[in-house]
């Protein structure tokens, strides 16, 4: 194997461009807390699409997150606090806000935000360690943040 | 002494590694280590004064498993012991315009480089720039020696690194932060706290604020560098420094700094005095 440092590497995968009936990143609106009230397209979200993004390869939410429903998966970092219950904790709109761009309403917070493509320092292409070759694609299409709230919504207690 | 000799003896004397071990648990485990059943390595010292956030600094070594930590225990064990030994072959091997080798003007290494490692990156008062010691070995190199400079993260120059680097284990780092570097080191600061990257993070959010932590597979260190050169069981090689915060700047989804530029040597000074008052440890053993 190559000079990979981190299993968390190649986690998060380009996602493609945004579509019809999409709200692109720079058009999202928050409210005062960080919550995105309507949903970035018009197709719902499918948790079980939204379940496959939780893994490396494209989110890669468990780097961070641990997810008893997803304990066939292995190791789930300790980073974040855990998900199990999130939907019990937070609304549908709370929730599309952390994943779109969880600074909105946990200023300073760790969490990457999945649907930014702007206002980064020295940006690189993927994980390359090379500078930016354009505007870049944000980390998950809207359709995949549609998709992983609702697969979040699913997590009850 | 020869390291080989150094070797056998520690083999008599001890015959085995040195591990005194406590079940894991998220933090930095409780082994102890001793080199060669001879080098008492400070593997967890209290936070020098300039940090604000930590009060105990540990070792990478400190986060890594059982199987992994026993390898530095003994040279016998540690695959950076080779690196090490061919650099022994490269110091007294002549090289370039000048007819000389590293030994010609420093003797034996494993007198004449004790004590250096520790002190790195410092300031060099005729250059007026702080140097870090692959500067320093390419400066002899170059203007010494009249040889060809050897590429920053190149095999050469990491066992070289890795040679000088072990006749100092044991003792605690130690480099300056103030007077004709103190610029340098805050710059070295500002990059330590700079979230990089489409991943918006920076060397503290994994090294200072979840050190302990997993992060997917990964147990996160404090991200010291006494162990460095490290060999990693993942690319089986001799890293050096800069190549390590390469790979963790690309880790961020940003774009990196290059191996010897100017602000990785002022990260490195920066990350070094993080760990001022733990052993040199190099060339260690990391997954
Ligand atoms: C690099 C680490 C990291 C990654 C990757 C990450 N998160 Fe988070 N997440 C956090 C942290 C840290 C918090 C706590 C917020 C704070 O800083 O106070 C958090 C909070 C949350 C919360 C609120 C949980 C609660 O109970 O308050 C949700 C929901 C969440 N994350 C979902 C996700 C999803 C879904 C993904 C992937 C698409 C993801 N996270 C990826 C670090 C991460
Ligand atoms: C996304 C998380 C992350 C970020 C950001 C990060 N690192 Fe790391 N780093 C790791 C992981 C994971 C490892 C391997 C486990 C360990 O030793 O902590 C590592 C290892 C290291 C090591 C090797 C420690 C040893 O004992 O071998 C050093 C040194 C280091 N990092 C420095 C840095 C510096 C300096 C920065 C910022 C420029 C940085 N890291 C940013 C995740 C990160």
């Amino acid at each position: 194997m190559k000079v990979l440092a981190l299993t968390f590497v190649g986690g998060f995968v380009a996602a493609g461009l945004a579509g019809a009936g999409t709200v692109a990143p720079g058009d999202v609106v928050f409210d005062d807390y960080g919550a995105i009230a309507e949903p970035l397209t018009t197709t719902p979200g499918d948790p079980e699409k939204g379940r496959a993004v939780m893994n490396k390869g494209s989110g890669n939410c468990i780097a961070c997150h641990q997810v008893t429903d997803l304990s066939e998966l292995a190791f789930h970092g300790e980073i974040g606090p855990s998900l199990d219950g999130v939907a019990d904790r937070w609304t549908e709109a709370d929730l599309r806000g952390i994943v779109a761009n969880a600074k909105m309403m946990f200023p300073g917070t760790m969490m990457p935000a999945f649907y930014k493509v702007e206002g980064f320092t020295r940006p690189g292409d993927g994980y390359t360690g090379k500078a930016a070759k354009g505007p870049l694609e944000p980390l998950l299409t809207a359709q995949q943040i549609e998709d992983v709230v609702a697969y979040l919504l699913t997590l009850q207690e | 002494m020869s390291v080989v000799v150094k070797r056998v003896t520690a083999m008599l004397a001890l015959g085995g590694a040195v591990l005194a071990s406590a079940p894991a648990f998220a933090d930095a485990d409780e082994d102890n280590l001793v080199i060669n059943g001879d080098i008492a390595i400070v593997t967890e010292a209290k936070a020098p004064a300039h940090m604000e956030y930590v009060d105990t600094i540990y070792s990478g070594w400190r986060f890594r498993s059982d199987e992994t930590q026993v390898m530095q225990a003994d040279d016998f064990d540690n695959p950076g012991m080779i690196g090490v030994e061919n650099a022994m072959e490269k110091w007294a091997a002549v090289d370039g315009s000048e007819g000389k080798s590293c030994a010609s003007c420093h003797g034996d290494a494993e007198e004449s480089m004790v004590g250096v490692r520790p002190v790195y990156p410092k300031w060099n008062e005729e250059a007026q720039e702080v140097r870090t010691l692959e500067m320093q070995v390419n400066d002899c190199r170059e203007n010494r020696m009249g040889a060809e400079k050897w590429g920053y993260t190149s095999g050469s120059m990491v066992d070289m690194v890795a040679l000088i680097t072990s006749v100092s284990r044991g003792m605690p780092v130690s480099v300056a932060i103030d007077g004709p570097v103190a610029e340098t080191w805050e710059q070295g600061k500002e990059l330590y706290y700079s979230r990089t990257g489409q991943l918006e993070l920076s060397c503290a959010n994994c090294h200072e604020d979840n050190y302990g932590n997993m992060i997917r597979a990964d147990h996160l260190s404090q991200g010291q560098i006494n162990g460095f050169p490290v060999y990693r069981l993942k690319n089986t090689k001799l890293n050096g420094v800069h190549a390590r915060f390469k790979g963790c700047v690309r880790d961020t989804m940003a774009e990196t700094y290059s191996p010897g530029s100017a602000e990785f040597v002022a990260l490195e000074l920066y990350v070094a005095s993080r760990g001022n008052g733990l052993s040199v440890e190099g060339p260690s053993v990391r997954n």
